[in-house]
């Protein structure tokens, strides 16, 4: 009798949510705070279908007993999720006529990045003229991929077209329980990308190029959801070299990876958000969440990350080697200047019996930054035959920063092998001086042997993006040395 | 106008004076040798016409063609052309010899105004240069100076000088270390860069090296001052007798 009671008073306050959410649908942003009827809101704003309403609601339900993690070595001020607005309607930047209205500074750096002008005006902002405009990439690109069987579009769109895919395997790789910062995106994810690559496709390009044009403004609980079927491979690029800004100081987002049998994902990022001034002050803030699973026997994931942005960056590209003789990979160049915290690293979990993993990470820290590398390597009683090599570098310049490892290794098969390289160093005078002595100015001369120095990383990068990076990292230094 | 002028020159490092009053001039066209006991302060002599700050200067004057060197920075040194072949060329991990190579090309171009090099003629460079020191063209692919050779950095040093075409190229130990194949290719690197406008400055333990390099002058620096100097003869006396006699006449 009671648990009807219960029963019936769900049904009526739940209408009376029903009532006040219905109202307010025409908003384009919302009022800060977050309840169960921000949730709805945001579900019924995109015509979720209901399973995805009740699969965000338990997130929501879950991340209300849970505590934000602390446990990173960074420190910032308390987050007050109840100020903060969780839904605002895609905004078209203002238009402008030519790249002569942008402002300069901006300009400088796209070409010193080496950008294209057709790039940076999609970039900037600048109605592009009628030669290669967007719209006809963009279709070009649709058609090569559709052609081949690949899905490539928005998560939301792929909710609608796609829904038996998107709920076959979204949240089986993060569960919406895994992390503070991962139930909050499943209840309130604005939007991301969602790739599938069939049975035995090469995805014909990089989706990179496409996504750097397609998917920008995607908001700051974004969700990326990648499977690769059977013997497929994928490239995925994520981000860009060129500084982005945004009015929102919290990031949360999700990124979910899938292989199956003998599948590839690779997948790279360049992030340069904001990273506030030199105090550290107005910077973003990433609390991020990665995972692959090499679900399929003799799958490969790859992260490949270079971070240069964010004021504080809390993040871990992980891969679960479940599928026998799969492959794990993580190459990372981390840098941190000025106030920067970074805390990053990776999770390599051994199940499958001869899986392996690479763990390559390059931790560059300047000014008062901070950059931390916290890794984990587990091989499992499953996991025989397992291995893992990692090596974890640390670059300091200057001698108030901070450079930290944190690798912890937990082995319970015997036959696994686990090779762990670290060091930490300077960059010497010796060889400052000695290019210097070639003609080559002190910025210029760190900026070398810095790239130098994260060589292994960039060169995973693709070819284009490789070259970016490396002046993203020359510009990033700047002015932290001498 | 003298290329090169050295007025009482006085270096310490962490206090402890090593140049007590040196002088030396060296005009184009020259080439000087400066031989000297262990200690005697010759690396120091390289490394502050180079730039170095680990050194202090606590008095005296460098003039380079009429203005002072000692105001310069050292990549505006490398700039206004002058060059130092080191003695323990400094190894620059996933740098390529290639990008290094370029890069310095450049930035010294860029600060004398002028535009980086065509590729195609800094490749016929490159290859001009690498056959002229018998530098493996393979070298050029791997880090600056990782995994070479002993011989090999010395070589990759007289190759940069090679490219680079500096007024003024200071020499120090270049032959400290190389077998006498290794000598005489690095001494004929040198023979075929000079000419009537540039000049080099050669400093070496050993008399053997100035066979190969003729010196028009030879100094003999001790206890951070030029003591002596002379023709390419008063190196065979200080092969033939070692430095104490002169040390020694000093004193007396």
């Amino acid at each position: 009798m009671a648990e009807e009671q219960d029963k019936l008073l769900h049904e009526i306050t739940n209408r009376e949510y029903e009532h006040g959410w219905s109202v307010d649908l025409e908003a384009e942003t919302l009022e800060p705070g977050l309840t169960e009827d921000t949730v709805r809101f945001i579900s019924a704003k995109k015509n979720e279908p209901s399973w995805l309403l009740e699969w965000r609601l338990k997130a929501f339900r879950h991340w209300q007993q849970m505590t934000e993690p602390h446990w990173g070595l960074m420190h910032y001020p308390p987050i007050d999720y109840q100020a903060l607005s969780y839904y605002s309607a895609p905004k078209k930047k203002p238009e402008l006529a030519s790249l002569d209205e942008v402002d300069p500074e901006l300009l400088k750096t796209f070409d010193r990045l080496g950008i294209s002008l057709q790039e940076q005006k999609m970039l900037a902002g600048v109605a592009v003229d009628a030669v290669i405009d967007s719209v006809s990439v963009k279709t070009t690109f649709k058609e090569k991929l559709a052609e081949k069987g690949v899905i490539f579009c928005s998560l939301s769109e792929a909710v609608q077209e796609h829904p038996d895919l998107v709920k076959a395997y979204l949240g089986t790789v993060v569960p919406i329980k895994d992390n503070f910062f991962a139930a909050l995106n499943s209840a309130v994810f604005s939007d991301g990308s969602f790739v599938y690559i069939p049975k035995g496709v090469r995805c014909p390009m990089e989706l990179s190029t496409y996504f750097r044009i397609n998917a920008m403004n995607t908001g700051q609980f974004e969700r990326t959801l990648i499977v690769a079927d059977d013997d497929s491979y994928v490239s995925y690029l994520e981000g860009c070299t060129a500084p982005m800004r945004d009015e929102n100081q919290l990031h949360a987002a999700v990124v979910e990876l899938v292989a199956l049998n003998r599948a590839h994902i690779k997948y790279s990022t360049v992030q340069n958000w904001y990273p506030g001034d030199k105090n550290g002050k107005g910077g973003i803030y990433n609390f991020v969440t990665k995972r692959g699973n090499c679900l399929g026997e003799n799958s490969l994931i790859s992260w490949t990350q270079v971070e240069t942005g964010s004021s504080i960056t809390w993040k871990y590209p992980s891969v679960l080697l479940k599928g026998d003789g799969s492959k794990g990979e993580f190459f990372s160049v981390a840098v941190t200047a000025n106030a920067q915290q970074a805390d990053t690293g990776t999770k390599m979990v051994h199940l499958g019996r001869n899986t392996s993993s690479t763990i390559i990470s390059k931790g560059i820290s300047a000014g008062q930054s901070n950059n931390s590398y916290r890794g984990l390597v587990k091989i499992a009683p499953s996991a025989t035959g397992a291995r893992n090599f990692s090596q974890c570098d640390s670059l300091l310049l200057g001698s108030h920063c901070g450079a930290h490892t944190f690798p912890s290794i937990e082995v319970d098969n015997a036959t696994g092998k686990v090779e762990h390289e670290a060091t930490t160093s300077k960059i010497a005078e010796d060889q400052i001086f000695y290019l210097n002595q070639r003609g080559i100015p002190t910025e210029k001369a760190v900026a070398l042997i810095v790239n130098g120095y994260c060589r292994e990383v960039l060169d995973q990068l693709p070819m284009e993006f490789a070259v970016e990076a490396r002046k993203l990292l020359e510009i990033s230094l700047e002015g932290s040395v001498g | 106008m003298s290329m090169l002028e050295i007025k009482n020159l006085h270096a310490s490092v962490d206090g402890k004076p090593i140049l007590k009053g040196l002088n030396l001039t060296l005009n184009k066209g020259e080439v000087h040798a400066i031989m000297g006991p262990n200690g005697s302060g010759k690396s120091t002599l390289a490394s502050i016409i180079a730039g170095n700050d680990a050194y202090e200067i606590t008095e005296g004057s460098i003039e380079f063609e009429g203005k002072s060197l000692l105001d310069l920075e050292p990549h505006e040194r490398a700039a206004a052309g002058v060059f130092l072949a080191f003695q323990y060329p400094v190894e620059i991990p996933g740098v390529s010899m290639m990008n290094f190579m370029k890069t310095a090309m450049n930035e010294i171009r860029a600060q004398q105004g002028l535009e980086p090099m065509e590729p195609a003629a800094f490749l016929k460079r490159v290859r001009e240069k690498q056959a002229l020191v018998e530098l493996d063209a393979k070298l050029a692919n791997r880090s600056v100076n990782q995994g070479f050779s002993g011989g090999e950095k010395k070589r990759n040093e007289v190759f940069q000088m090679a490219m680079l075409e500096p007024k003024l190229a200071v020499l120090d130990e270049t032959d400290s270390g190389l077998d006498i194949d290794a000598l005489r290719i690095v001494a004929q690197g040198v023979n075929a860069l000079r000419n009537t406008n540039n000049a080099f400055l050669v400093i070496t333990h050993y008399q053997r090296l100035l066979d190969y390099i003729v010196p028009d002058v030879v100094h003999v620096l001790a206890n951070g001052k030029i003591i002596k100097t002379g023709t390419k003869d008063l190196a065979f006396k200080l092969e033939a007798k070692g430095y104490d006699w002169i040390l020694e006449t000093e004193k007396a």
